[in-house]
């Protein structure tokens, strides 16, 4: 497998308290990876500065071989709708919007034709057996559900990497399970790369590798 | 009599001789150890000493004899009172990887090392039993894999905590 998503030594800071000092992932194409470690060890900081949503402030990220910094803010964003896909804990879907309208989203700010849209989005509920909820506001949602909306957003645009934060975090263990093994699916269909933030031992054991996190560095690892 | 019992749960949905209530069993509950002809047929022994089960029929073929089972009126009232029964949470005596832990820390190896490696084999197993959990074929199959699974949870969030705990410790007495 050919390295996709690399980053390395990345320090990023909110205020006085240092979340990143010097983390490193790597991320080969089709490949699985779990991003495990304490509470605060600064797992979510590395997978949003890996996906581009925060900048670092030191240290090197990059995609398909080009460095992200060397985007404006306009490319990362595009970079962002078109090659990654991203699913928060909480799903974080527009309350005002249907799964339908939701999941159709970054389609539909990419400039692709309505109907085309709306027919992927469809299409994407429905392999997460979400159909029935395109017309649902997620107010009348269920965690479970807002989850598979959520992915069903992340995957529409048909993304080489997803970005995983604590998808399952706030699920139960049935959902979760089900949430788990939609993503891990969808991941090996596509060939997409998967990168994961969690907690849960049982997530991590799903992906092929896992990289620990310890007050914002990585863990050093002994022999297997 | 717990072994007892359960051969009584298999019993219950029709007779079935000694061969069968051990493959039953060993489907059933994978993660259990398997049962020994021997004891299938001690329990059977005692469970008919006790009236719990009777001889259905006895076949002579061509080759050994072969006993069929049938679970009584009394086995079916026991079975019933175990299945309402609740069992002692605990306690949890300390077990080899706790003995281990204690005595590498206590003794000065480097413990975090240790627990780095024993994460890794007990997610290797978490590893297999999820891919077994995506393929369960029914809720009593799913329920005894999670059964598992949960136990495993436990001891990697406690070697976790051990490793936090050990870091601690080091930066505190550094």
């Amino acid at each position: 497998m050919s390295e996709l998503l690399d980053a390395q030594s990345v320090r990023k800071s909110f205020g006085r308290t240092e979340a990143l000092r010097g983390a490193s992932l790597s991320v080969a194409a089709g490949e699985v990876v779990a991003i495990t470690g304490p509470s605060g060890s600064g797992k979510s900081t590395l997978l949003l500065c890996a996906a581009g949503v925060l900048r670092p402030e030191s240290g090197r990220v990059t995609y398909d071989g080009h460095l992200l910094d060397d985007l404006d803010e306009a490319d990362r964003s595009r970079l962002r709708r078109r090659d990654f896909g991203l699913v928060l804990q909480f799903g974080q879907l527009v309350p005002e919007l249907t799964a339908a309208q939701n999941v159709a989203l970054p389609l539909l700010l990419d400039r692709h034709d309505k109907a085309e849209s709306f027919t992927a989005a469809r299409g994407w509920l429905e392999r997460l057996d979400a159909l029935d909820l395109a017309d649902a506001r997620p107010g009348e949602m269920s965690g479970g559900e807002s989850q598979r909306v959520a992915i069903a957003r992340a995957l529409v645009s048909g993304p080489r990497v997803i970005f995983a934060d604590e998808p399952t975090g706030a699920l139960d263990t049935v959902n979760s399970e089900r949430v788990l093994q939609v993503l891990l699916e969808v991941a090996r269909e596509t060939s997409a790369s998967l990168v994961i933030v969690t907690h849960e031992n049982r997530v991590a054991a799903a992906a092929d590798r896992e990289v620990v996190l310890r007050d914002g560095c990585n863990e050093q690892r002994v022999d297997a | 009599m717990a072994v007892g019992h359960v051969l009584l749960g298999i019993l219950d949905q029709g007779p079935a001789h000694g061969y069968d209530l051990k493959r039953i069993h060993d489907e059933r509950f994978p993660s259990a150890k398997p049962l020994a002809f021997g004891q299938v047929y001690t329990t059977l022994a005692k469970l008919a000493k006790d009236d719990l089960v009777e001889v259905a029929e006895t076949h002579q073929g061509g080759g050994p004899e072969r006993t069929t089972y049938a679970i009584t009126a009394a086995g079916i009232e026991s079975l019933r009172a175990w299945l309402a029964t609740t069992e002692s949470a605990g306690p949890y005596p300390a077990d080899e990887l706790v003995r281990k832990t204690v005595t590498s820390l206590l003794r000065g190896t480097d413990t975090t090392a240790f627990l780095q490696r024993q994460r890794n084999t007990h997610l290797a197993v978490m590893r297999d039993l999820v891919a077994a959990q995506s393929e369960a074929s029914s809720a009593a199959a799913s329920i005894e894999i999670d059964h598992t699974i949960f136990h495993l949870d436990a001891d990697l969030r406690w070697l976790e905590t051990a490793a936090e705990r050990v870091a601690a410790d080091r930066t505190r007495t550094a």
